[in-house]
């Protein structure tokens, strides 16, 4: 017995384990055809990765196994995992597991001489061989170093187990107890040098927090970071978190924000798919709103969300987007939206973390909306919360989520500053803010950035309706930023200053119509004077004419009256003669000039 | 591999109200074992004369066996009766710590 007929397996094979995560940290799972240590603190979950390992290992990669519990009971075993949905019992009437208590009491035992733990190898060849087993779970292996007062011979047998073990091929995992200082209290490392995981439980601030470890993996790359795990209904779950990298794919779709006119702001589409988008503002600001008017539209789409309420319970927030008009609770009917609730402090970062991964792991949304961010940030440190955000962020852009983190601020000057550690990882940024001004508060909106896209820089007034979100103008101009009742106001006091205007216009031109017609009306009085005055003036001449005529007439008759006067004639001619040459042509002219020179002389 | 070693008192000590009964445990025939054995016999011999039965059970013929008492370490003596159970591992070599672990010494 015990000389196994030592089959090889290549330096790297491995045995995947099935538990979430942990096979993408160590490229595979555990060393396959050797022995694994996992060691930690009481309740870290040892006995429970272990048992997971076994489980799915049968399940999952058809390799039975068997179980030697040295500290509870096969029926003890079997019922706290039954809760895991791990049927144990199940699994040994399909003999594909052996479960085997082995209880050893110190007070039974008498030592009285040489021994060795033969019964034990026999008892595992044993189960080994009923199941064909490719996978043995030892937990914990330690309870014989309080039964066994002998040291030396028990760590010559562990050592000689553990040869054992792998000489036959077994993948097999032990379970140690943490020590002080050391890994395990009993220096069980010592003898399993292929690969030790720890797992750890740790309270910080009353807040828990589980994380694994492997702390050696001989032969093989593994992740050396401390990863955080969850123990669910579904089993362990570690959060790989260093696979991910900064080569997700960039989408150029664009889905809506849900506001038409904020889509407007943000070039017209909306936010990019697969982006993320951080809301900031102040109590009140209507952050909330926003990210329900987001969900909406995602919804309307036919879109999965995820909804991580940290402050309001889903109720609280279906009942309060419907008084403005956003009825969230029939996209829950129809499976499209879930809520996920929980107050921040219920667990720590990481848990947090863990737990939304493995729900957008498991609905598989095209939208998630966590709002808000900042009180889940108060559970850690600054630094852990913003390598949360990283591995959370990094999380949803590689599977192409659009991302809403509502955030709150406080209502100081520069609500920039104080989310320097997320902005950054964020693609766009809306920022909301309380503007307060001649006694009142209003809603302002603007785009603070938005990565990829060209996008207003306006301030627009937020205002809540009960059809909804609406963005107003608001008035900027030299009496500041305006809004509320102040620019309801303003716009008024701008209509009647425009009215007042156009009233000016119309009596300035009214005034002008009446100018000119005052101007025509004289125009006209002038024509009239000067026509009658012409045609006076054309009466005088027309008379003087005739007068002329007369005088004419009458010189005629006169010259006739004084016939052979001839005399006459040339005296009044020799004195015209003498003041114009040119009148021998023409005496008819010079006599012309005669008469015209008569009206005057008259 | 040897026949299971047995040794038995004669029937009528069935009924004895005394009656002890030993089960040894082995893993083939091992120098520990074999000198268990010897030394179980000589033990029963000088303090249990007439009133005892072992029972040899060899795990690699009978490998089931080992779960029902709980059995780790060979070899391992059992004391099935008188109650309560006592257990006690190794090769028996040491004398006074078998009689200790059977309970003799008080009736010694």
């Amino acid at each position: 017995m015990g000389k196994g007929n030592g089959r090889q397996f290549p330096a790297l094979a491995k045995a995947a384990t099935g538990i979430g995560g942990f096979d993408e940290i160590t490229g595979g799972g555990l060393p396959r055809g050797r022995t694994a240590l996992v060691a930690g603190s009481a309740g870290a979950g040892k006995t429970l990765f272990g048992i997971e390992f076994i489980y799915r290992g049968v399940t999952q990669y058809g390799e039975p196994g068997v179980i030697v519990a040295f500290e509870e009971t096969e029926n003890e075993l079997a019922e706290n995992v039954a809760s895991l949905g791990f049927d144990l019992k199940d699994l040994i009437k399909r003999k594909q597991l052996v479960l085997d208590f082995v209880r050893v009491e110190r007070s039974e035992i008498e030592e009285t001489g040489e021994y060795d733990l033969e019964a034990l190898f026999i008892r595992l060849g044993h189960a080994i061989e009923q199941v064909k087993a490719k996978r043995v779970l030892l937990d914990t292996i330690e309870a014989l170093f309080a039964a066994l007062p002998n040291q030396g011979i028990l760590r010559a047998e562990l050592r000689r187990l553990f040869r054992w073990l792998k000489e036959r091929g077994i993948t097999a995992v032990i379970t140690a107890e943490r020590g002080e200082g050391a890994l395990t209290r009993h220096g069980l490392e010592e003898y399993v040098s292929d690969c030790v995981v720890l797992l750890d439980h740790r309270v910080t601030e009353q807040v828990s927090t589980r994380r694994l470890r492997v702390v050696k993996y001989r032969g093989s790359q593994h992740g050396t970071n401390e990863y955080p795990f969850l123990i669910d209904r579904t089993g362990i779950s570690v959060l790989p978190i260093t696979s991910l990298g900064l080569n997700h794919k960039a989408l150029n779709e664009r889905v809506s924000t849900g506001i038409a006119a904020l889509d407007a702001m943000l070039g017209g589409e909306g936010f990019f798919r697969g982006s993320s988008i951080l809301v900031s503002g102040t109590p009140g600001s209507g952050k909330t709103s926003l990210a329900a008017h987001f969900v909406d539209a995602a919804c309307k789409r036919g879109e999965g969300c995820l909804y991580f309420s940290f402050e309001e319970s889903e109720h609280q927030i279906i009942r309060n987007m419907r008084s403005i008009g956003i009825d969230l609770g029939r996209w829950v009917e129809r499976g499209l939206l879930r809520f996920h609730s929980a107050r921040p402090h219920i667990q720590g970062l990481e848990s947090h973390l863990a737990l939304m991964l493995k729900q957008i792991g498991e609905f598989d949304p095209a939208a998630v909306v966590i709002d808000p961010v900042t009180n889940l940030a108060e559970v850690g440190t600054t630094h852990e919360a913003s390598t949360m955000w990283i591995r959370l962020v990094d999380s949803l852009k590689s599977h192409g989520i659009t991302a809403m983190f509502a955030s709150l601020t406080s209502d100081q000057e520069h609500p920039e500053m104080s989310e320097a550690h997320i902005s950054s990882l964020m693609d766009s940024w809306i920022l909301l803010r309380n503007l307060e001004s001649n006694g009142e508060r209003n809603r302002g909106l603007y785009i603070l950035k938005s990565r990829g896209m060209a996008h207003s820089n306006q301030i627009r007034e937020f205002v809540l309706t009960n059809q909804g979100a609406q963005l107003c103008e608001v008035y900027t101009g030299t009496a500041g930023v305006l809004t509320g009742t102040a620019r309801v106001a303003q716009e008024a006091r701008e209509r009647a200053e425009n009215r007042a205007r156009q009233q000016e216009i119309g009596r300035k031109q009214r005034e002008l119509e009446t100018k000119r017609q005052a101007m025509e009306a004289q125009i006209a009085a002038l024509r009239a004077a000067f026509a009658s005055e012409s045609a006076e003036v054309e009466q005088m001449v027309s008379n003087a004419r005739l007068a002329d005529q007369a005088v004419n007439e009458t010189m005629a008759i006169l010259s006739q009256l004084r016939s052979g006067e001839a005399k006459n004639g040339p005296i009044g001619e020799s004195k015209g003669g003498g003041n114009n040459g040119g009148n021998k042509k023409n005496g008819g002219s010079g006599r012309g000039q005669d008469e015209r020179r008569r009206p005057t002389a008259s | 591999m040897a026949a299971v070693v047995e040794d038995r008192t004669s029937g009528a000590a069935r009924q004895h109200p005394k009656l002890w009964q030993l089960r040894l445990y082995v893993a083939g025939q091992t120098p520990k074992c074999l000198t268990a054995f010897a030394n179980l016999k000589k033990i029963c011999e000088e303090h249990l004369a007439g009133e005892y039965e072992i029972e040899i059970i060899d795990l690699i013929e009978q490998p089931q066996l080992a779960a029902g008492d709980q059995i780790l370490a060979i070899p391992s003596l059992v004391r099935k009766l008188p109650e309560p159970v006592r257990k006690i591992i190794g090769d028996l070599s040491n004398t006074e710590r078998v009689l200790v672990g059977l309970d003799l010494r008080e009736m010694g």
